[in-house]
């Protein structure tokens, strides 16, 4: 029995209807006789609260609130790929053909096209035993999305039978029926599923194979896994959205689900300006092709940011049940933090830390333990990832702040963005120093084995040259650089060389944007070397300005962007053209 | 009682602060209209914040002054606040409410428009990337505009963003084209001496009759500055979207706003966010720097340069830090610089815009644009730090190439960021400047410059 209650107090996004002893926690309803959506997310007496995800200007007392008996729960099927959703998985092309150019309210539509035909290949046959998670077969959802149906995982299971034979079918078709104690389920492409809880699997894994991201200083320095997490914190203008938009296209998943929470509108037209238009560089196919983007934008109802993040991670765990590595990039966290905090405050709840509620860090848990690499239910056996990266906006860009400290607790790669780097224009602001991943030592073997058995030796003498660097920099400001020896002067000047040909990634430039992981390695290698036979130089008697000079020393600064990915023999060079120089001035100083 | 389009309503339960707690209602919508009559048969305008159990918490903009409890009447009007707007609006001036305040009469509406506004959905966007030319090197230069971007200008009180604003409103054109354009200025609890020259600007260069002013000064009402850029913002989007012209809307300042914003927040016993100020500032402000922007089909564009004061020039108050979380960039006007008395004062390292990317380039500024755009920040940043390191061990203790930076900084300085404000500068004008200041340094300092530009225009003096 559904609840029908009437609106007795409205403010902003939050309403109290009465008559709604029938009503569920965290069921959705209807609200008003505009039908706007609304969630139940308390229950007093007969006095449910309700939070909006529309704008409620112009609701009255006394109007209708109608339960839906369900929760809120997004539609899993093919078709999501390449969509523009809302918070709550409306497509926002739809909305658009419903109100033109801005978002109407009480629009009600289907978050797929449900007349689309697939091609359906079955890969069970009538009289085989299913159980939730098995595959039925497949459809070809895009070009690089292979998409399988699978039995929900709510459902009982039991005997096929009325399979339908190979072809082409639309959503609402019953592909099977499921026989089991005298019942016939019908089994269609898609199912529903209530955002707020996490799809079942069958067992977790370690995550042990690192996500790439063509990015140099996450990829070598500050590794994120398949099925880990991650989190970008920085103050505005530190480059957080540039940092992203770089996973979101280059990570090497198989599905992208982009989150826009609270953030800029603009960044979602850029994606969906930019993305049919980017060539996967694995497939050489478009990256919409692998794309999902919700988009609950900082001027939209501020209820439907929770939506928005839970409709993403439902939409990412659906696709890792059929084998698929997915990241899921939200930003930003903070966004949604605050709306909890604005909720909250409606609800007069007793605040916590500036005066976000006390399950704050509680919902962040929940949220960041979705992510994980995982052997789905069902069979044939599939392992799949979801890798979640969250941005956080800190207040003032202080990371003492609560979102920051409580994500911290449940992430294990901390991508620190540093303002004083963006204001020298050092991108991606990534401070070195301060950033950390739990996954180094897990993903080592992977470099090993694929790329170079010394990735590890060389990454830590890198970054050791970094470390020293951080501590001499204290002893210039002091006493200015002419008080170090010269052996230390050259850590200064290969410090500065890891910075500029490693560190700093131009997003912008066509060559620059992706870095495969041999040419990582390749120049991180070349700066440590340059180290080592500078070192070598100083003791046989050559000068820091011989050093200094070389011409070698501009190419390694700029084969970043002047090599591509396909000419590694020109680094090879580049290497020889270094021990050649290198000769040159040791010799020199030597004979004199 | 009953009148026409609404109820009449006599009990007023409760008068605090900006707010009117009014009792008996049983009609009342959220975010209503309401007109409020006085004992002395004043009319003043507010809106409903929270309706239920039969009261109604209605925001007087005007203020609750001279209110009392017995004769005070409130009408609930029906409907939410709308403006009036028609192509008539160009060339007045209003209050802060969008009442004429030039002593002509109502101009003849063409509609009715709802203040708020509604979101623009992402999907129906037009991502923008014309390039605008203000004249101003620094700008075109280093942190370019785009039409349908949002660009602050971050200053500090006292200091010239008053001249710069009404600078980039007098040059704002954009190369090769002859569209209709238009500039909405939006006062809010500004003095009445910056209104006027923001005018008068205007009036000098000829563009008041393209122009619509909202003037909400000092001593006006606080709580009428939460309607103030809502209401331009309206014209601004009709100008825009249904009459297809490049407008510029020029808002200051919004330390004021968000000031008022928190008055009402306080009476309302809310749980404050960081310094008293609401944990909603954000969503509010977004829901005015997000009116920004161009349309899918449409002609027009929205461009917005909001100007706020950074309470004791710090860039992490809450005002600032949630504005730069949502427009696209700042423009930050640096105290040292406007003490050595350089016009305009823009710290470049602090400075950015996030639209620069698509704005600039082959077909709209020139091919090398972003790279040496980005070797000047950089040779500025570092010019910055030498500077730093000079004061400490003198320039004895430096390096040449350390001196070769010095000399960097000054040239940026002085004849690259310093211009007169009527000094109106082309982009190959200003390109040239920048690459007078990278040739001051050695070719290999140059890291972030293609070689085929390097050679092309670098210049060994």
């Amino acid at each position: 029995m559904a609840a029908q209650g009437r609106i007795v107090w409205v403010s902003g996004p939050a309403v109290k209807a009465d008559g709604m002893s029938d009503a569920k926690m965290y069921e959705t309803v209807t609200v008003g006789n505009s039908k706007l959506v609304g969630e139940v997310i308390r229950l007093t007496g007969d006095v449910a609260f309700i939070q909006v995800y529309e704008s409620t200007s112009g609701l009255k007392p006394g109007e209708p609130v109608i339960g839906t008996g369900n929760p809120l729960s997004v539609l899993l099927g093919p078709g999501i790929i390449g969509q523009l959703y809302d918070g709550i998985q409306r497509p926002l092309r739809e909305l658009s053909k419903a109100s033109g150019s801005f978002i109407g309210r009480g629009i009600t539509t289907t978050a797929v096209d449900m007349t689309k035909k697939y091609h359906f290949v079955p890969t069970i046959s009538n009289g085989d035993v299913v159980h939730p998670g098995f595959v039925l077969g497949t459809v070809q959802e895009t070009d690089l999305i292979e998409h399988s149906i699978m039995v929900p995982p709510d459902h009982p299971g039991g005997v096929i039978s009325n399979l339908v034979s190979e072809g082409d079918y639309d959503l609402e078709t019953v592909l099977a029926t499921v026989e089991k104690d005298g019942q016939s389920l019908p089994l269609k492409m898609y199912h529903k599923w209530p955002v707020r809880k996490p799809r079942p699997y069958n067992k977790r894994y370690d995550p042990t194979v690192p996500l790439l991201t063509g990015q140099r200083v996450i990829d070598t320095f500050f590794p994120i896994a398949k099925g880990g997490t991650g989190s970008i914190p920085g103050a505005f203008g530190t480059g957080k959205t540039v940092t992203l938009h770089q996973i979101a296209k280059w990570a090497d998943s198989q599905v992208v689900v982009y989150i826009g929470c609270g953030e800029r509108g603009n960044e979602m037209t850029e994606v969906l300006v930019e993305f049919p238009h980017l060539k996967d560089p694995r497939s050489g196919k478009p990256l919409m092709d692998r794309t999902v983007l919700v988009a609950n934008t900082s001027n939209m109802p501020v209820a439907a940011r929770e939506a928005s993040i839970y409709t993403g991670v439902t939409i990412a765990e659906y696709y890792r049940d059929m084998g698929k590595d997915v990241v899921l990039v939200a930003d930003s966290t903070s966004r949604w933090a605050e709306s909890l905090r604005e909720m909250s405050g409606r609800l007069e709840e007793m605040p916590a830390e500036e005066g976000y509620p006390s399950y704050l860090a509680s919902r962040l848990a929940e949220f960041y333990e979705r992510a994980g690499r995982v052997k789905a239910t069902g069979s044939p056996d599939r392992d799949g990832s979801v890798t979640l990266i969250g941005a956080v906006s800190p207040s003032g860009g202080d990371f003492t702040e609560p979102v920051t400290t409580h994500t911290m607790r449940f992430i294990k790669t901390f991508w620190a963005l540093d303002a004083k780097l963006a204001y020298s224009r050092h991108y991606p602001s990534i401070n070195w120093m301060n950033s950390y991943s739990g996954y180094l030592a897990d993903i080592a073997k992977w470099w090993s084995e694929n790329i170079s058995e010394d990735w590890f030796k060389i990454r830590s003498e890198t970054y050791g040259i970094l470390q020293r660097e951080d501590t001499l920099k204290e002893i210039v400001r002091l006493l200015g650089p002419e008080a170090l020896p010269d052996e230390e002067k050259l850590i200064l000047e290969v410090a500065r060389m890891v910075k500029i040909a490693l560190l700093q990634q131009n997003s912008f430039d066509d060559v620059d944007t992706y870095c495969s992981p041999e040419k990582q390695f390749k120049l991180m290698k070349l700066c440590v070397d340059f180290y080592n036979k500078g070192q070598q130089a100083l003791k046989e008697g050559a000068s820091l300005s011989d050093i200094r000079e070389l011409g070698v020393v501009s190419s390694l600064l700029k084969a970043r962007m002047d090599v591509k990915d396909d000419e590694m023999p020109k680094l090879d060079q580049l290497d020889k053209d270094m021990q050649e120089q290198f000769k040159s001035i040791s010799g020199v100083k030597v004979s004199n | 009682m009953t009148t026409e389009g609404g109820v009449q309503y006599s009990k007023i339960a409760e008068i605090k602060g900006p707010l009117v707690v009014v009792d008996d209602v049983e009609n009342a919508a959220f975010d209503e209209l309401v007109e409020i009559e006085t004992t002395e048969g004043e009319r003043r305008l507010g809106k409903v914040l929270e309706v239920g159990n039969g009261k109604a918490i209605v925001q007087v903009f005007e203020g609750t002054t001279g209110l009392s409890i017995s004769g005070t009447k409130a009408k609930f009007v029906g409907k939410v606040m709308e403006m009036p707007v028609s192509k008539e609006v160009l060339g007045r001036v209003f209050d802060g409410l969008g009442k004429p305040k030039d002593g002509l009469p109502d101009p003849i509406a063409d509609k009715f428009v709802d203040i708020n506004g509604e979101p623009m959905n992402p999907e129906q966007r037009e991502y923008p990337k014309d390039f605008i030319q203000t004249g101003v090197s620094v700008i075109d230069g280093l942190m370019t505009l785009v039409r349908g971007q949002k660009l602050p200008i971050f200053s500090g009180s006292g200091m010239s963003h008053n001249l710069l604003a009404a600078q980039i409103a007098r040059q704002a054109s954009v190369v090769g084209t002859s569209d209709d354009f238009a500039v909405v200025f939006a006062a809010i609890g500004v003095q009445y001496s910056e209104a006027e020259y923001f005018r008068r600007s205007l009036e000098e260069s000829g563009a008041l009759k393209r122009s619509v002013l909202f003037l909400n000064t000092a001593d006006d009402p606080a709580i009428e500055r939460i309607i103030t850029p809502r209401v331009a913002l309206t014209v601004a989007e009709y100008l825009a979207f249904d009459l297809g012209m490049h407008v510029l809307v020029v808002i200051t300042d919004m330390t004021n706003y968000a000031e008022a914003l928190r008055e009402i927040s306080a009476a309302r016993e809310e749980v404050p966010g960081r310094k008293g100020y609401p944990g909603y500032l954000y969503t509010d402000l977004s829901t005015l720097y997000e009116r920004a922007g161009k349309l899918n089909g449409r002609k027009g564009s929205v461009t917005q340069v909001p100007i706020l004061s950074m309470p004791s020039d710090d860039i992490t108050h809450p005002i600032p830090d949630l504005t730069g979380y949502i427009t696209e960039g700042q423009i930050v006007v640096g105290r040292d610089l406007f003490r050595q008395g350089v016009y305009p004062p823009i710290n470049i390292l602090m400075s950015l815009s996030r639209l620069m990317k698509d704005g600039i380039g082959e077909g709209s500024t020139r091919a090398d644009h972003s790279e040496v755009s980005n070797q000047v920040y950089d040779a500025y940043s570092r010019a910055q730090e030498v500077r730093a390191l000079a004061g400490i061990v003198g320039k004895a203790g430096l390096t040449e190439i350390d001196l070769k930076y010095l000399e960097v900084g000054d040239t940026f300085e002085k004849e690259f960021l310093t211009q007169a404000t009527d000094e109106n500068r082309t982009i190959e004008e200003t390109l040239t400047l920048m690459w007078k200041i990278v040739s001051k340094l050695p070719k290999n300092e140059i890291t972030k410059i293609k070689d085929k530009y390097v050679e092309q225009y670098y210049k060994e003096e």
